[in-house]
Parts: structure tokens; C-alpha cells; sequence
């Protein structure tokens, strides 16, 4: 018997067709969990570092999250891995919605595809019953439109879908996987999908999934809901309101953008507009949203509302979540929010991530305007900002003209295009579009978050520790008071002492030391919401979150059985992350590509920087090329990782001391 | 006739409220498995949310009483310009459609709303954005004469044959014995 996860993986082989259902090892529940953690894994163990994005080897892994589908609050995610044709790195993008679970109660917590179907094809999964049906009717359909027609062919609308747009169809490298709500972006999935001519994969389950201890995990359930209830009631004070709450940043419900709009760049990342926020903009943005939004909506099992479904003027409806009616918008630099509710429609039926795409478009405008792309290149394009965005999103999506070269992100394009074009991609780092964040002075937590992490998007990477000092020595005692998430008293004296200005503040403070203790615990709380499934908006991005180190290992435990305490929690995870680790430096990923955008703050301190880089990887155990060191390796259990880095003379003999 | 008190139990379903998470569904099918909570399937739970997203339909349904056959003529609902498919306000566990029944046996399921559970249904109790709402109230009723199980025969056996026809074999039977 299986508690907590279902036992059973499915391995499809798309070239022949062929689809098994595969028992999995109990042990690699005790040394990875499930989720992210499992999945990592099976890459490292399947796929060579010399396998590209679009090579039939490269294997593409749809899996649900170690509690998805218990009662756990907030535990529906859906991890994406596949090495992504963006980065090449090992990628892995989550989404929320309702697959999840589903696939959990169908008797899987994987789906393992490789090779490439010979022709375009959608895969169904019924409990047992598992097919791969044609999809040629399918084809240029919207990735919304899909999963509608999807149900409708299948006659039953409590099927799952997940599924491509034409973005993906197309293998643009910020094509994304969309799902009911939710969609699953960054690093190019969708394209991986595509090249493996798979256009959906629906789920239906009817079976039961079984806890170990249902009864204690639902009175452990009992006090969260009680913290999730005074949560919601009670928000944060001395935070912008974006952060006083819980669950992904309810975009859809507040109305009150004056954060996003006025601390993020517009355009290509390029300018901070701090008198944005005016009463007008206040008053007309609140009537927009306000009528746009018919229902805020959450995500399957989660009492949050973080999503809505959007029926703007003649925009045909579909659902959005986070941060994407901005995006497109402060790309484009328009003011009227309607635009971000009218893009947003189409955006997501092409399935393009709504992080990185705006950014691209704002580029090839700004390239446009420096004469490095031609008016030629442009032949067609309407001269308005909106017409502008709206005709380079469906270039891209559509791969033709200019929109091709675009399609490949703003790093490949930029070295494509040539001429100067460079230069004008200043905010990706290891390839990848980084939030649109322009700021004045280093900060040495976040320089470390965006240096150091394999998923390399910040959203992804921070979280439980304030974005800034707190002015006054009231607020910061008022903080500290009710703080049981941190892992360790003593943090609580680091925020104390932390002074938006002087000695005590950015970049010195708090201290290199200090900064690696915080980083590597929100870094830890992400990968644990990764291999159980959990909405990091529950848990490890926002302040003062339900779940923390202190509930999860007793949650896991009553729901799979097994022993688990804090300790043996962080070691399982702190495997998962160095085995990622390894499989990234395989793919040669190195120290010198550890470092945030140029641009990304004015006052940078170069030999600071590295001091901070160097103790981080020293607190990680990693060497000072960021490699784990055979000793740290083996501490995890992980020896045949150390020989494989070794052979592959990523990890050199001599360089295992912390001396560096 | 004499008048007794009745509890009648319901659960309001404010569908507006309704973020289409299921939590109803899955705490309902934990409670309901035995030992409690040892296993959680949305697809036995006695409560549904009949769920057409880009309709705007969330509207959560808890299992009424099995039927065995299914109705002639079905019903239909436009409301707030929103159009509902045959059977979705229905409760019943029936032919047509496999809601309401244990997947593996196909048994009919019927809320008992969480019976032996101290703080009431349970889907109500978990619901956060209070689209559940438990309500109790006592009614008036006729006292119901309670009848046996002979006399239970003995009704079906006057509604097909009639009373004249049941006296006179009753009394043929007692003059033969």
C-alpha cells in the first residue's frame, strides 16, 4: 500500500507509441519526496548532458506534487521538467489548477514522455485507461480553446487539460503549457511539448488516495486553517498591501497597483515612472478591473482567490492569475489597463509566458527605434503602442518575419540580430528575461537569489524574509513578535537590527554570513513546496505564510507514514537541490554565469559581490566554482554524483577543500 | 390529526460565492471512508461541483436520493443569461449519469450530512469562503402513524388488487382454515 503518493509513473515512448505503467521504488519517497524532487532525479539519471532541447531523449516530465490531491490547502501543483531550449538548463516551471490532483486520483504521479510522435497527437488518461489520440483537428487551436474542445469531444467536463497554443506548436522559446487558471511558463515547455507533437494531455481520475494517518493530518489541517482564516482577516501591517496578504499575489482582487506601476521598470525594463500612481489613473483602473473581473477563482482544494475569470468588452472570457494584466501593459508603456485584459486573451490562447514575452516585444520596439531592426522588418506594423505589441505577439507566435528570430527570447535574438542588438539585452540572466526590476542599490539577498538558483526567476526564489528594511524600531519589534515561521530564533535580531540606511543597512548588512542563512531557508521552502505540490504562495513566497518548516515535516509524515523531523526534511531537499545543481553543471553551467542583470542596480560593488558569492557557496558547500564538493555530496548520499562530476571533470580533484 | 416536530436539516448553497476550489468534495469523501480519512476521491464524495469555467458555472450539488429510473423530460435553466445542462440542480443518484455513486461498486451515494459528526457537515465546516451554509430548523408536522411491515404488504397488495377483492379472499381464507 501507497500513502500519499499513488506508486505509479507512466512512461510513453511518443516515437513508438508504446505507453507503460511502472510501479515506483518506495525509496525514492524517503530520498526525494515526489514532485521536483523525483523528477530531478529521473533527468539525472536518464539524460545526458549532451542532450539538447529538441533532441527525441530529452525527456519532458508532467508531475503532480507529493500532497496534491490530500486535503492539504493550497497543495495542486503540476511541475513541468524538460531541459529547456532557452537556457539548457534543466528547467522546471509549475503551474496550479486542477490536473494536479486529478492525475493523482487516476493512480499516477508522473507522466514520463520521450522521443516525438510522428504526428500531432493528444494523450488521454482515464484511471487505467490510456490512450494517444490524434490531434489533427487540433491543430492552431487555442491553448484555452483546446481544453474546451478537448472536454467537449471527450463528453465530460470534469477532465483536466493542459495544452498548447500555436506558440508552442511552433517551439517559440516562451511558449507555455496553459491549464484551466493556471499555465506552467517559464523556460520554454510549451516548445517542448510542441517538438514532441504533443498538443494536450487530458486527465480523469476516479480512484482514492490514501493516508497514512488521515485523522492527525487532518487536525494538523485544523490549526492551519485556523492561521489561514486569521491570515485573511488580518493583513500585514507596514507592507504594501500587494504583500500583506496570502496565496500568489491576489492580482485580480486588488485594485491598488501603486507598487507594481511605479517600482517596476516600463518598457524594456528600462524606466521606474514613480508619479504614475495619480488619482485619474487610481479612478480608471479600479472601474476597468472592476468591471472585467465576473468571479475570483482559486485553484483546485485553495480557499484564496488568486485568480479571476475575465469578461472584458468583446474579449471573448478566460481566466487570469498574477502579475500578467501588467506586464504586456508596462511593456508597451500604455496606461489603460484595458489593454492588459485585452492582450492577456490572446497571449494565453497562443501560450506564450507572460514574464518573458512583453519583455521581447519591448526590446524589438527599442531596437526598432535605434534603427538596429528596420522599418522592412517591420512592414505591416500599425504605428500605436498597442497595435504595435499586438502585431509583434503575433509575429512571434506565428514564428514569421521578424517574430521568428524573436521567438527564440531576448538573448538568442539579440545575437542573431547583431549589429549592436547586444547591448539592448540587459535584463537576462543565464539566458532567461529577469523580472522588470531597476533599483538603486545592491541588496545582497536578493543578489544572492538571483545568482545562485537553478529556476531562475526571482518570484520563484524569495519570499518568507521582508523585501526591505522597515523604517521604524516599532515596526521591526512589532514584526518579530509574532514570527514562527523562521527556522531560528536568532533571524529575528538580524531583522531587527537591519536600517533601511547607514551601517547597518544594504549593501553590508545584514552580513554575508547572515544573508547566506536567509537565502539558502527560502530557498529550502521553495524546494520543499516543489516536491510536495504546495502553491508557493502558501508557503515559501509570501511573508508570514500557513505552512513552514515547523508543520510541514508533520503533515508529510501523517499523510506518507514515514518518520520525517525538520532535520530529515532539509536533508531530503538539500539532495534534490545539489543533484539539480549537478545536473546544471554538467550542462556547463558555471560561476561566471552566476550574477544578476548589469542594470539591475546602479551601485554595484564587483569585489563585494563576489565575497558574498564565495560565502554562500562555502555555507552550501559548494567549492568556488559552485560545484558541491565531494564531501558535501557524500553527507547527502550522494556518491555516484560526485563520481559522475569527477569523470566529467566538472569536480577536479584537489578542489574539494573550502579554502578557496 | 396530531401535530410532532420534525428537525429538518439544509445546506444553503450561495453558488455566487463559489471560487470552484472542491474542498467540499474532498473532505466530504475522507470523512466518508473508513477509517476516517484514510482515503480521500473527489469521484465518491456526496457533494459536486458541477464546474463550466468560462461559463461562469460553479455550482456546488450534494446528493439527494438514488432513483432507479431517470426522468422523462429533462429541465433545462437560463439563468443571469447563464445556461445550465439538463440534470445540473439535480441531486438524484440515477441512471442517466454516474454522480453520486462509489466509482468501483456504482452504488448510489446520499448525503447524510456527516451523521455522528459533532459540528455538522463537514463540506460546510471546511467551505472558507462561506458558500455552504448549514441550517437547522424545527417544523410542525402530522404525526406520521407508524405502520408495521405487514401492513406495508398489505397496502401494496390493496393498491393492486382493491379492498373488496383482499376482503374477500381474507374472509374465504378464514372460513377454509
Amino acid at each position: 500500500m501507497r500513502y500519499g503518493e499513488a506508486g505509479y509513473n507512466l512512461e510513453i515512448d511518443l516515437t513508438r507509441g508504446n505507453i507503460e505503467r511502472v510501479e515506483t521504488d518506495p525509496k525514492m519517497l524517503e530520498q526525494f519526496l515526489g514532485g521536483l524532487g523525483t523528477s530531478v532525479k529521473i533527468h539525472f539519471d536518464r539524460v545526458p548532458p549532451e542532450t539538447k532541447a529538441f533532441d527525441p531523449e530529452n525527456i519532458l516530465i508532467f508531475s503532480n506534487g507529493l500532497l496534491c490531491g490530500t486535503p492539504m490547502f493550497s497543495a495542486n501543483r503540476t511541475l513541468v521538467t524538460f531541459i529547456s531550449p532557452q537556457t539548457g538548463l534543466l528547467a522546471y516551471p509549475m503551474m496550479g489548477g486542477f490536473w494536479a490532483a486529478e492525475l493523482k486520483y487516476a493512480g499516477y504521479d508522473k507522466v514520463i514522455m520521450r522521443g516525438k510522435s510522428p504526428k500531432l497527437i493528444y494523450i488521454y488518461i482515464h484511471n487505467d485507461k490510456v490512450e494517444i489520440r490524434d490531434a489533427s483537428h487540433l491543430k492552431g487551436k487555442g491553448a484555452i480553446e483546446t481544453q474546451e474542445l478537448i472536454r467537449e469531444e471527450l463528453k465530460d467536463p470534469r477532465i483536466q487539460v493542459a495544452a498548447i497554443g500555436i506558440a508552442g506548436e511552433n517551439k517559440c522559446f516562451t511558449a507555455s503549457i496553459e491549464q484551466s487558471r493556471s499555465s506552467a511558463s517559464r523556460g520554454g515547455g510549451g516548445a517542448v511539448m510542441g517538438d514532441k507533437n504533443i498538443k494536450a494531455i487530458a486527465v480523469r481520475g476516479t480512484k482514492p488516495l490514501y493516508l497514512a494517518r488521515g485523522e492527525e493530518f487532518m487536525k494538523v489541517m485544523k490549526e492551519v486553517t485556523e492561521y489561514i482564516n486569521f491570515r485573511n482577516t488580518n493583513p500585514l501591517p507596514g507592507v504594501m498591501t500587494i504583500l500583506s496578504g496570502i496565496g500568489s499575489p491576489a492580482e485580480m482582487k486588488h485594485v491598488d497597483e501603486q507598487w507594481h506601476t511605479t517600482s517596476f521598470a516600463w518598457g524594456n525594463a528600462r524606466a521606474r515612472r514613480k508619479d504614475f500612481w495619480t488619482k485619474e489613473i487610481e479612478e480608471s483602473w479600479k472601474g476597468v478591473q472592476l468591471s472585467a473581473i465576473k468571479r475570483f477563482i482559486s485553484c483546485f482544494n485553495c480557499p484564496q482567490q488568486c485568480g479571476g475569470l475575465i469578461m472584458h468588452k468583446d474579449v471573448p472570457p478566460y481566466m487570469m492569475k498574477c502579475f500578467s494584466k501588467l506586464t504586456y501593459l508596462m511593456g508597451a508603456y500604455v496606461d489603460d489597463l484595458s489593454f492588459g485584459f485585452e492582450i492577456g486573451k490572446k497571449a494565453f490562447e497562443y501560450g506564450l509566458d507572460s514574464f518573458s514575452t512583453p519583455q521581447i516585444l519591448a526590446f524589438a520596439v527599442e531596437l526598432r527605434k535605434e534603427g538596429i531592426l528596420s522599418d522592412k522588418d517591420f512592414e505591416g506594423c500599425p504605428e500605436d503602442k498597442e497595435g504595435q505589441f499586438n502585431w509583434l505577439l503575433d509575429k512571434v507566435a506565428h514564428r514569421e518575419g521578424i517574430g521568428d528570430i524573436l521567438a527564440d527570447g531576448t538573448y538568442w535574438a539579440a545575437r542573431r540580430i547583431g549589429n549592436g542588438a547586444e547591448k539592448f539585452d540587459h535584463n537576462t540572466t543565464k539566458k532567461h528575461e529577469q523580472m522588470n526590476i531597476k533599483l538603486g542599490m545592491l541588496d545582497p539577498l536578493y543578489y544572492l537569489m538571483y545568482a545562485t538558483n537553478e529556476k531562475i526567476s526571482i518570484t520563484q526564489i524569495e519570499g518568507n524574509w521582508p523585501q526591505a528594511a522597515f523604517a521604524s524600531k516599532e515596526d521591526r519589534e512589532a514584526f518579530v513578535k509574532d514570527w514562527p515561521q523562521l527556522p531560528d530564533d536568532k533571524m529575528k535580531q538580524y531583522f531587527l537590527d537591519w536600517e533601511p540606511r547607514g551601517e547597518k543597512a544594504n549593501p553590508y548588512y545584514p552580513t554575508p554570513d547572515m544573508c547566506s542563512e536567509i537565502v539558502d531557508w527560502m530557498e529550502m521552502i521553495h524546494n520543499i513546496d516543489d516536491a510536495i505540490g504546495l502553491c508557493a504562495g502558501m508557503g515559501s513566497f509570501c511573508l508570514k505564510p500557513p505552512y513552514h518548516i515547523h508543520n510541514y515535516p508533520k503533515l508529510i509524515s501523517a499523510a506518507t507514514g514515514m518518520d520525517l523531523d525538520e532535520k530529515s526534511l532539509q536533508r531530503i531537499v538539500n539532495r534534490s537541490r545539489n543533484l539539480h545543481r549537478a545536473v546544471n553543471l554538467m550542462r556547463g553551467m558555471c560561476r561566471a554565469d552566476e550574477k544578476p542583470p548589469e542594470s539591475h542596480w546602479k551601485h554595484r560593488f564587483p569585489e563585494y559581490e563576489e565575497q558574498l558569492l564565495t560565502t554562500y557557496y562555502n555555507y552550501k558547500g559548494w567549492n568556488y566554482d559552485g560545484v558541491p564538493t565531494r564531501e558535501r555530496l557524500e553527507e547527502l548520499d550522494l556518491a555516484y554524483v560526485a563520481d559522475e562530476l569527477e569523470k566529467r571533470g566538472v569536480l577536479k580533484n584537489g578542489q574539494d577543500n573550502k579554502e578557496n | 390529526m396530531a401535530k410532532t416536530t420534525k428537525k429538518i436539516k439544509t445546506i444553503k448553497v450561495d453558488a455566487d460565492k463559489c471560487n470552484g476550489c472542491r474542498t467540499c468534495e474532498i473532505v466530504c469523501s475522507g470523512f466518508h471512508s473508513e477509517p476516517k480519512y484514510s482515503a480521500i476521491n473527489p469521484a465518491a464524495a456526496r457533494i459536486h461541483v458541477t464546474t463550466h469555467r468560462l461559463k461562469n458555472i460553479w455550482l456546488p450539488v450534494f446528493a439527494g436520493e438514488y432513483t432507479p429510473a431517470e426522468c422523462n423530460g429533462r429541465d433545462k435553466y437560463i439563468i443571469d443569461g447563464k445556461e445550465y445542462d439538463e440534470c445540473s440542480f439535480c441531486r438524484a443518484a440515477c441512471p442517466s449519469r454516474d454522480l453520486f455513486k462509489e466509482p468501483d461498486s456504482g452504488l448510489p451515494l446520499k448525503c447524510d450530512m456527516c451523521e455522528g459528526n459533532e459540528s455538522g457537515p463537514l463540506c460546510v465546516e471546511w467551505c472558507l469562503n462561506d458558500v455552504l451554509i448549514y441550517e437547522e430548523r424545527e417544523e410542525e408536522v402530522d404525526e406520521e402513524i407508524m405502520v408495521n411491515e405487514m401492513e406495508v404488504g398489505l397496502d401494496a397488495l390493496i393498491t393492486k388488487y382493491g379492498l373488496d377483492r383482499i376482503e374477500t379472499a381474507v374472509s374465504r381464507m378464514t372460513k377454509r382454515n
